[in-house]
């Protein structure tokens, strides 16, 4: 295999098509991101938005058309999706924390089983992640002890622990209450400084206005426009981009 | 503790009362209560050699539970897969197993093994086998409705971060369907301490068995019988309370998870 040149893209998608049962939830998506890409997807519900972020680390199955992460191709290949899966992270709307854990071992068990990890280095991986999400006190606790905006925290130390070169976001802050969608998004901010690739779905225009590189609109299964966020608001080219723009910026 | 002596109080009180009762449901039986009755030699002699098959009742009931709920467990498992043969493999075995009398199990086992696969088993062994098998169906289904009860959000999560199935199963979602599948795993616990009376048909030395070889010498079966009732009773009681402590604990756990 030839190493991946340095700007190759670390997620390319062609033609890729997808079912359920009769219904399109994609329609034929071709999308290249970069290393150290920030892409915010928006779109109207049922725009096929999640189903696409899905698709990236396989918890959906594309039907048609190839999906390559990180150099290697999606197919069924269960090493290859285990693969991947550990280097693609993933931050989901109901934040799915192991509820019968404590925050420290929901961070250390994937570390320790699919990264092999002693115990010690896990936690001190863990600790330093919890640093970073700004809750290092709540290591002994356990997840529905804490807020929502806790929780999502956690879930974001719990997939950077894996030391991921991805991170995928599927509506973080959807399930948060108003107060609390703050604390989230500004760890992700932190994030993106960092230089993390990240793919997130989200309505939290302000968000991408400030983060991402390319806000990508999608509508009924397609990808309507896709440009960076001052020509996406500032000069939007669809009509359906900018009728859903009017809907979702009018207050 | 308190539930120890919670249920070994039923059971004394049980003791008590119930032949109190039977003494007065008849008025032309002749009561030889004498046969297990602890104030006389002959009653003491024969209650020990009754209560002696207590050590095969939970021998026979432990090692079969133990074996038909990693068995029902291995079923479950593919009957939860995606793949349309692996689900027809569950179909067929809990079908098939659970159509079948656990007493024609039995049977089958110990007199039909030696001659379909040249395999002898010993009475304790052919037990063991007949109670697991029946057993395993139900078990398969009991872990089934537990492990599909648990939210689909905590097998996407385990598989974003690229632990394998194993090992989902075993840290994820397992510790999480157990929890709620505690009642139903106690309740086949019962069934089984009482389905192993049936073993005493092939001539296992357990409490029903012993019973039958008392009545066959004393000549007192209602007596007899009646305290073979009180025996399973007690020993049903006290599991009752064990499983209920358990899962006390275990929601212990949950609540302080909450």
């Amino acid at each position: 295999m030839n190493q991946r040149r340095q700007d190759a893209p670390i997620i390319a998608m062609h033609g890729v098509k997808k079912w359920f049962g009769e219904f399109q939830a994609l329609k034929g998506i071709d999308l290249t991101i970069g290393l150290g890409e920030r892409i915010v997807v928006c779109g109207p519900s049922g725009s096929g938005k999640s189903t696409l972020i899905r698709c990236v680390n396989r918890l959906e199955e594309h039907d048609e058309g190839t999906i390559v992460v990180d150099g290697i191709e999606l197919n069924d290949d269960v090493a290859n999706i285990t693969q991947i899966r550990r280097e693609v992270g993933m931050v989901f709307q109901q934040f799915n924390l192991f509820p019968h854990l404590s925050v420290l071992r929901n961070l250390t068990l994937a570390p320790m089983r699919a990264r092999g990890l002693s115990r010690k280095e896990a936690e001190e991986l863990a600790m330093e992640y919890l640093n970073r999400v700004h809750i290092p006190e709540q290591a002994q606790k356990y997840p529905r002890q804490l807020s929502g905006g806790q929780q999502q925290r956690v879930a974001i130390a719990r997939s950077l622990c894996m030391k991921p070169k991805i991170m995928l976001f599927d509506e973080p802050t959807s399930a948060l209450d108003p107060e609390m969608i703050k604390e989230v998004l500004d760890v992700m901010i932190e994030l993106a400084e960092d230089g993390m690739t990240m793919v997130v779905v989200t309505h939290e225009m302000g968000f991408a206005r400030r983060v991402a590189n390319r806000i990508v609109f999608m509508d009924h299964g397609e990808v309507v426009e896709a440009a960076p966020p001052r020509e996406f608001f500032g000069a939007p080219r669809s009509d359906r981009t900018k009728l859903f723009l009017s809907q979702i910026l009018s207050h | 503790m308190k539930a120890a002596i919670g249920s070994a109080s039923a059971c004394v009180a049980a003791l008590t009362i119930l032949p109190a009762l039977l003494s007065g449901c008849s008025s032309n039986y002749s009561w030889g209560w004498y046969v297990v009755s602890p104030a006389t030699a002959v009653g003491r002699r024969n209650i020990e050699f009754l209560l002696s098959g207590l050590g095969f009742t939970l021998g026979i009931s432990l090692t079969a539970i133990s074996i038909s709920v990693v068995l029902g467990l291995a079923v479950a498992l593919p009957g939860l897969s995606r793949n349309a043969t692996a689900r027809a493999f569950n179909r067929t075995y809990v079908e098939a197993i659970r159509s079948i009398p656990i007493l024609v199990m039995l049977l089958w086992v110990y007199y039909g093994l030696p001659l379909v696969l040249n395999l002898s088993l010993g009475v304790f062994a052919a037990g063991v086998l007949a109670l697991a098998l029946s057993d395993s169906a139900f078990e398969a289904e009991i872990f089934r409705a537990g492990i599909q009860s648990i939210d689909r959000g905590q097998h996407e999560a385990s598989d974003s971060l690229g632990l394998t199935y194993l090992d989902k199963m075993r840290f994820v979602i397992l510790p999480q369907a157990l929890r709620r599948i505690l009642p139903p795993l106690g309740n086949q616990f019962v069934y089984m301490l009482k389905t192993s009376s049936l073993i005493s048909v092939i001539g296992l030395t357990e409490l029903t068995r012993r019973a039958n070889e008392l009545v066959v010498s004393e000549y007192r079966p209602l007596e007899i019988y009646t305290f073979l009732v009180l025996e399973y009773m007690c020993l049903i009681l006290i599991v009752s309370k064990l499983v209920r402590l358990l899962e006390r604990r275990m929601a212990a756990g949950e609540r302080r998870a909450a």
